[in-house]
């Protein structure tokens, strides 16, 4: 049937995305991505134990790969855009060397650069986060799409033996920004006290 | 048999080794590099390092500031064309004042047969200092551990970032075959 009604679109809301990611996170460590999953997380909790970027875009895997492998004995959690990842892609065939069984990707999908006006991204065009992590050697990825694979993934991070990623494909909208401080010196002050590193 | 007291002096190379070992760095990000061959070598074969090879020189910005969080010290190998891949990187590293020593391998400055490393290598210092990056340059090799040694200090000590320029005249011009 045709309808001029515009489909709805079934995919997972972010917001409801990050709080399943971050339900039972226990002592996880977690790095957004500038920006809009800097807001979902924020959104969830201003916890001390977030590492937020409001800048240096494509940084949040490696930021990730740098604090997993410092702290093997904590999970680390980044979660980041697709826009953001595809500006670090090299990343991935970086992290996909150092395989810390500690670390977890989640790129939140929406195939548009929320920041800017919502111009398509290259995933829009087809171009697959999942296939690029599996050719990069990560054995554990997931393509999510609906709330019982999220869940099926958030229940891997306390214990998974493998680097994790997982591509979660999201709604294009924007919900209302929750802000989280953006003094860089104060939140990295912030998360090493929390974790004991401020010595 | 040769001089003892010859032999005992250490390849600069091996000296900036004890330097960054001295200092405690865990983590040293690289992209592979014939001036840095030997010390990446040294870095890989050490059980307390972790040497982490790169595809590109800004990766590894965001690298050390992750360890940096969680207390652990490391260093960026690259050659003087990678700094201009960590620019909008080290925005980061400003913003937050995360410690950062970058070792830098110079092209295009020395005798150089590539004219495409020109541009970038003439232009690393002023780059870096544009990003306010404290630009330390070693010309002779008895200076350079003491001087990756000193940036070491201060970066991490003054929560800034710095970078050893290690000119091309010290490393040698790369040699081409016709």
């Amino acid at each position: 049937m045709i309808s001029n009604e515009p489909r709805l679109d079934q995919r997972l809301d972010r917001r409801a995305a990050i709080r399943i990611l971050l339900e039972n996170r226990g002592d996880l460590l977690l790095v957004t991505g500038l920006g809009s999953t800097t807001w979902d997380a924020a959104s969830v909790a201003d916890d001390e134990h977030n590492f937020y970027l409001w800048g240096a875009m494509g940084a949040a895997a490696m930021v990730g790969l740098g604090l997993a492998i410092a702290q093997p004995d904590r999970r680390v959690l980044v979660v980041t855009g697709d826009g953001e990842m595809l500006m670090g892609l090299g990343a991935l065939a970086t992290i996909g060397v150092q395989r810390p069984p500690n670390l977890a990707i989640a790129v939140f999908d929406n195939g548009h650069y929320g920041e800017t006006g919502m111009q398509a991204s290259h995933t829009a065009e087809g171009v697959s986060l999942v296939e690029v992590a599996r050719a990069c050697g990560f054995k554990e990825a997931f393509d999510i799409d609906d709330e019982v694979g999220l869940r099926e993934f958030a229940a891997l991070l306390p214990n998974s033996a493998a680097s994790l990623f997982a591509r979660v494909a999201i709604r294009a909208h924007e919900p209302p920004r929750v802000l989280p401080p953006r003094d860089g010196v104060f939140l990295k002050n912030r998360f090493r006290r929390a974790i004991g590193a401020d010595t | 048999m040769g001089d003892p007291a010859a032999m005992n002096v250490l390849d600069w190379r091996d000296q900036i080794f004890a330097a960054l070992k001295q200092a405690e760095i865990r983590q040293v990000g690289y992209v592979p590099d014939a001036g840095h061959a030997r010390l990446i070598e040294l870095c890989r074969a050490d059980p307390a390092m972790r040497a982490v090879p790169l595809t590109s020189e800004e990766e590894g910005v965001a690298l050390l500031a992750g360890a940096w969080l969680d207390g652990q010290r490391g260093a960026l190998l690259m050659q003087s064309s990678g700094v201009g891949n960590c620019i909008n990187m080290l925005s980061m590293t400003k913003t937050c004042r995360f410690p950062l020593t970058m070792l830098v391998t110079m092209r295009g400055e020395w005798a150089e047969f590539n004219p495409w490393q020109v541009p970038m290598g003439s232009r690393t210092q002023a780059a870096l200092e544009l990003c306010d990056v404290l630009v330390y340059r070693v010309d002779r090799p008895e200076d350079a551990a003491e001087t990756v040694a000193a940036a070491l200090d201060i970066a991490f000590n003054g929560d800034l970032a710095t970078a050893v320029l290690l000119s091309q005249r010290l490393i040698g011009a790369k040699r081409w075959m016709k």
